[in-house]
């Protein structure tokens, strides 16, 4: 069989009998081009969708959950309603023991401050950070590093600046290492600067220092902000969600029915659905470029039991000279095979062009709501794969039916 | 080379059957030119068909050189036919997509013969009915005598043990008819079998023996003095 596939003559003989007939080689073709194009268009721009998504969420660990403090809505244990919630780093850390399933915990404080560097000034947030930061929203570093360990243990006035603030601040290509810049009156050294995220999950995060130097300069104490909460690749975020927020009325004193006393934003959720509607998305492009393609095997096979029909007189000649029936069988699989193959990669290079052109047009820049539409080369071979599969299949029909009438019959038709 | 002993047939007609050759009883020897002749609906046709193992008798006994035909598979038989016979048709029957050369090499393809000696072979046969030039012709560019012409060389190709003639010229004209004839009685002059079925005189008596067939029984069985068609040329 392989012997036969490599001949050329096999593919003369293909060739011959498609070509007798181009206009109705080309229209039967057209239901597989066109359900292969609708396929590799439709999961490409999934895919571009997908990868939008994934450039804006890309930095940030997406399993997870923020909860701050608000105030109470019901008195509860003598305290009165309307109180004041405050997290703390102790609160924090229970919650990093005992709910089960997370990775991370990261307290996080926050102020809006007015800096100074020369004769510009500007008032941005300043927020007190561990380390741990860059872990669960990883910073892309363009000069110097993030915070460390160090800068916590010794309360170091350094700070790790956005790209955007780098352009207030500083002249062109000024060198910012080293530099100096006044946040609440006193010099921070700046020791590294990070691009701008796409999108700015949370509250913003212009300038980073550490998470003990901010307590000294802003007196917080043990106080934090907000914590932001990781879970394991596998674990529920909905459930770490409930079980910290138990904690957290307990450690508190705060009624078990409280909603209000908490604010959280579960990124997780969020990002899930928008996960499920991708799949979603996918799903419904792989089954309705399947379906269409099936459409269009099936005009492949009807034309060709027509054709088939016609050359009923040609395969009793065929057959007269000598054809086995599985020689006739053969090449009229093989032509099903080649003709629904021709096509689907047809539609595979048309769909790439319409991928290229949905690239140029929706795929430039930041905001771009398609990016790199593109589909794998798996996708490719699955669909070509699928493509060899059907068009043996629906060439088996016409080739049955050509070798079901006698050589007789055939030759008698006039 | 082919012998026939109490051949019957019938077709079903509806519920009652048509019975089309009431045992036939036939032998031909090796470069034998043999006119079957008879009316339509005499069996000719179909004897012919049973002969070229397009068509199985349903009783009877059928030997081509030495090798019984009976119960064959389709793929025996497409077997057969490629390697004992070659056909010409009275409507040519060549494929109209392709030109003669290739039309003429066909047989060789099914019998799994390499390109390059294939059209060497097909050309020579070509050449043989003087048709090298319009090699690359289709079909519907030849006349019909020129068709006729490369379906003989096409039935040649294969170097069959016997050539099965059904109506050869029934399509043509006088003259053209006797170019075929002379052509063909040239390939028996060399050696070939040859069965050919007509309904006309004429052509019968350019072949050394004619069979009557009528109503699906040999009528008349004789051996006659061969009228060469080249006098009429």
């Amino acid at each position: 069989m392989i012997k036969f596939l490599l001949e050329r003559d096999t593919w003369q003989e293909v060739w011959d009998s498609l070509s007798k007939n181009k206009l109705r080689s080309m229209l039967t073709m057209v239901g597989v081009w066109w359900g292969i194009l609708l396929l590799i268009g439709l999961l490409g721009s999934a895919k571009g969708l997908e990868n939008s998504f994934n450039r804006l969420f890309g930095s940030f660990a997406t399993n997870s959950v923020f909860v701050w403090g608000q105030s109470t809505s019901k008195p509860f244990k003598g305290f009165q309603e309307g109180r004041r919630v405050k997290l703390t780093l102790t609160d924090a850390k229970l919650v990093e023991e005992n709910v089960e399933g997370i990775e991370f915990v990261v307290p996080r404080n926050q102020n809006q401050s007015l800096v100074v560097r020369d004769f510009l000034s500007g008032t941005y947030s300043v927020n007190g950070d561990f380390p741990l930061l860059d872990k669960v929203q990883k910073k892309k570093m363009m000069f110097g590093r993030f915070i460390n360990q160090s800068d916590i243990e010794e309360n170091r006035k350094v700070a790790v600046i956005s790209e955007d603030i780098y352009k207030q601040l500083f002249e062109k290509d000024e060198e910012m290492i080293g530099q100096y810049i006044k946040i609440n009156g006193m010099n921070f050294t700046i020791i590294g600067m990070f691009e701008n995220g796409n999108v700015n999950m949370g509250p913003t995060s212009d300038i980073h220092i550490p998470f003990t130097t901010f307590q000294q300069i802003y007196n917080q104490g043990n106080q934090i902000g907000w914590m932001m909460l990781t879970g394991k690749p596998d674990a529920d975020i909905s459930q770490i969600e409930a079980d910290a927020k138990l904690i957290l009325r307990n450690l508190n004193n705060i009624h078990p029915e409280d909603k209000r006393a908490f604010g959280s934003f579960n990124l997780g959720k969020e990002f899930a659905k928008i996960t499920g509607f991708l799949i979603g998305m996918q799903f419904l492009t792989w089954f309705v470029g399947i379906a269409t393609l099936i459409a269009g095997v099936f005009a492949i096979g009807n034309i060709l039991l027509i054709t088939v029909k016609e050359r009923t007189k040609e395969i009793g000649v065929r057959r007269a000279l000598g054809a086995t029936p599985f020689e006739i069988k053969r090449q009229i699989v093989v032509e099903a095979v080649f003709i629904t193959l021709l096509a689907g990669v047809f539609g595979i290079i048309t769909g790439g062009w319409i991928l290229i052109g949905i690239d140029s047009a929706f795929g430039q820049g930041d905001e771009a709501v398609i990016v790199n539409a593109s589909v794998s080369i798996a996708v490719v071979f699955i669909a070509l794969i699928i493509l060899v599969v059907l068009g043996t299949l629906i060439g088996l029909i016409p080739a049955f039916k050509a070798t079901s009438i006698k050589p007789i019959d055939a030759l008698r038709e006039e | 080379m082919l012998n026939i002993k109490k051949l019957h047939k019938s077709y079903p007609i509806g519920d009652s059957s048509l019975h089309v050759l009431k045992g036939i009883d036939l032998s031909v020897d090796n470069g034998e030119m043999v006119a079957i002749m008879g009316s339509s609906g005499s069996g000719k046709s179909t004897l012919l068909n049973i002969i070229g193992m397009l068509d199985e008798a349903d009783d009877g006994e059928y030997i081509l050189d030495g090798v019984p035909i009976k119960n064959l598979t389709e793929k025996k038989a497409a077997i057969y036919r490629n390697k004992f016979l070659g056909f010409i048709f009275q409507s040519f029957n060549l494929i109209n997509y392709k030109n003669a050369l290739d039309n003429v090499a066909l047989p060789l393809y099914y019998q799994g013969i390499k390109r390059q000696e294939r059209q060497e072979k097909a050309l020579f046969h070509l050449e043989k009915v003087g048709l090298k030039p319009w090699a690359e012709h289709l079909p519907n560019e030849l006349s019909g005598g020129q068709k006729q012409r490369v379906a003989i060389a096409r039935a040649l190709a294969a170097n069959p043990k016997l050539l099965l003639a059904d109506e050869p010229t029934g399509a043509l004209d006088t003259k053209t008819s006797y170019e075929i004839m002379d052509f063909i009685q040239s390939l028996n002059d060399e050696g070939k079998t040859i069965l050919i079925v007509t309904h006309e005189e004429d052509i019968a008596h350019m072949c050394k023996r004619i069979v009557r067939l009528t109503d699906g029984v040999i009528l008349e069985d004789e051996k006659v003095e061969q009228v060469r068609a080249s006098q009429y040329v």
